[in-house]
């Protein structure tokens, strides 16, 4: 399947290539040109190699107070969670039946928590804590699972360099579902 | 089709017998029926409704109730036991979102599609603008990676409601990359909705180039907002999650970017994660199927549905004996690439037990596996209880018993 959609790209890219080159306004030439600006006031995915992340730090002590506030009613004093889906912390890949997916157990990319809480929590209000309080809450929620210290300073080269429980175990399926 | 020349003679014979039995007595003649009238509201004359005797409802997925307590688990599944045709109505299509029950409520005159990252022309478009381009209208199935039978389920709405078909009409989105310019190296983009983060998923380049659509027409009007309003994403053949809803954000980026989203695929490398995403070879009986009841022996059309990853569906099986014997079904209509495909099979059932199954072939020539091949690939023990592995495409089983009942069979 993929060398025939790889095949079709090549083919594509080559219209391109052309249309491009030779004739340039034979395209609806319809939308609205963005500027970078414009761009970087949307565009909050960090991935896994954290290059986007924000400038800002925090640590885990002071994240407590945010999650109390803010995360635990979900997700509980100590991260267990109200259910597998909203919990945090242990659980395990080679679970009998059903493994337990944790940022602990699971995520591979502790980048991925920042990006996710940036974005998606708390989930009766998204987006509304600051980048600084996200550090805070992604330092805490990483100090629960025991991966790192709770005065440990988390910014944007700290938090990339951090090495998750699960970073290598995620190639092979064949336990996981 | 599936009928031999003395089984029809039978069946007509049969037929005839019990048309005459019942005739005088117990039906009443059409032209006598006076049944009651439906009322021509202005709500009903602006937008149709179904009749008040037809009750075929989606249920939520898994058992679980939905939306759970927190709001937070909205699947619902499809009745398929009830579909005729390959068109789900948009009311009836299956649903899974990461947004609780929440549906955002957009004004399309407000939203907009932004279209950057390694490209050229960094673009915003309006949905007005987005209709002006060139539109194409495709029938393509959408299932749930997580769409998976077991032991525990009863009906096919549980087994497999987790996918639905609908008629989509938008804009390639091969069309918007290219008045964007995607450059050297721009070899995955990020699709992202209003779910944000929980709604942002990695999607190959070459598949992007291939056939994905943006959609703003299912089933002849607007996509529904539980469906995506007023734009949609469609990666047809590939797992429900990446065909976003509420989009409005490509990202044009140089590797498989490993979002939250991202992490369902199990793997980090790029090839192996993009290979997982395509939905295989897949059928199951509809009619008849778990929970159901024949009435006795005698002529039944069996009937069910077929769709694959991979491209059109080329042939469907049939087997009425547990999968020892195969017998070509009739494709009802056209098979369109990545669509739901009607099928058929003319049978006579002698009121023994017995187990029906059905088998897909794509035009790729991959065929659907049985439960004991899939097994027996990942060792496990014949007859010990197992959960298929990644997306489960598996053979669906049921069997009918000398009283009529229709069960799930497998063990």
């Amino acid at each position: 399947m993929f060398r025939k959609l790889s095949v079709a790209y090549c083919f594509v890219a080559l219209l391109i290539l052309t249309s491009c080159s030779t004739v340039p306004t034979t395209g609806p030439s319809l939308g609205t040109p963005v500027s970078p600006s414009q761009v970087a006031g949307f565009d909050l995915i960090v991935g896994a190699d954290g290059n986007e992340l924000p400038s800002g730090s925090g640590t885990a002590a002071q994240g407590e107070a945010i999650y109390q506030a803010r995360c635990q009613s979900c997700h509980g004093a100590d991260g267990e969670g109200l259910s597998s889906a909203t919990r945090l912390v242990g659980g395990s890949m080679q679970s009998e039946g059903r493994p337990i997916r944790t940022v602990g157990s699971y995520w591979p990319y502790a980048t991925t928590v920042f990006d996710f809480i940036r974005r998606a929590m708390p989930a009766d209000a998204p987006k509304s804590l600051t980048d600084e309080e996200v550090y805070q809450v992604t330092a805490y929620v990483l100090f629960m699972n025991n991966i790192i210290d709770r005065e440990a300073i988390l910014n944007r080269d700290s938090l990339s360099k951090i090495e998750m429980p699960n970073r290598h175990g995620f190639i092979d399926q064949s336990n996981i579902q | 089709m599936g009928l031999k020349r003395s089984d029809r003679r039978e069946f007509l014979k049969r037929g005839a017998a019990l048309a005459g039995g019942l005739g005088v007595a117990a039906v009443k003649p059409a032209m006598g029926q006076t049944p009651g009238n439906i009322l021509g509201t202005d709500e009903l004359v602006g937008y149709g409704k179904r009749s008040r005797f037809v009750k075929s409802v989606r249920i939520p997925h898994g058992g679980r109730p939905s939306p759970d307590a927190f709001g937070l688990d909205f699947h619902i599944a499809a009745p398929l036991q009830d579909s005729v045709g390959v068109i789900t109505p948009s009311s009836l299509h299956y649903m899974g979102t990461t947004r609780g029950s929440f549906v955002p409520d957009i004004n399309p005159a407000e939203h907009r599609l932004m279209i950057h990252g390694m490209v050229d022309r960094p673009l915003i478009f309006t949905m007005d603008e987005l209709k002006r381009l060139p539109s194409v209208t495709r029938l393509h199935f959408i299932e749930c990676a997580g769409n998976r039978s077991s032991s525990r389920k009863t009906t096919v709405q549980e087994t497999h409601g987790m996918t639905s078909c609908a008629e989509w009409t938008g804009v390639l989105l091969s069309t918007l990359l290219k008045e964007a310019g995607v450059q050297d190296g721009g070899s995955w983009i990020v699709a992202e909705g209003v779910e944000e983060v929980k709604g942002a998923s990695s999607i190959p380049m070459a598949k992007a180039m291939e056939d994905c659509l943006l959609c703003y027409g299912m089933n002849g009007e607007a996509v529904r907002p539980q469906q995506g309003f007023p734009l949609r994403l469609l990666v047809p053949g590939f797992e429900g999650i990446l065909s976003v809803k509420w989009l409005r954000r490509i990202k044009v980026v140089d590797r498989f970017y490993m979002t939250y989203n991202d992490y369902g695929n199990l793997s980090q490398d790029a090839d192996d994660a993009a290979l997982k995403m395509q939905i295989g070879p897949k059928s199951v009986i509809t009619y008849p199927s778990g929970g159901q009841q024949l009435p006795g022996r005698g002529f039944y059309q069996i009937s069910g549905l077929a769709w694959s990853g991979g491209g059109a569906v080329s042939r469907v099986e049939i087997s009425t004996d547990g999968g020892r014997s195969w017998t070509d079904a009739d494709i009802r209509g056209t098979a369109h690439p990545m669509a739901h495909t009607r099928f058929s099979y003319n049978w006579n059932w002698d009121g023994s037990e017995c187990e029906l199954q059905s088998r897909c072939t794509d035009e790729l020539g991959s065929i659907q596996s049985s439960r004991a091949q899939i097994a027996e690939f990942w060792n496990v023990p014949p007859g010990q209880p197992f959960r298929v592995r990644g997306h489960d495409n598996s053979i669906q089983p049921w069997r009918i018993d000398r009283d009529g009942s229709v069960h799930n069979a497998i063990s």
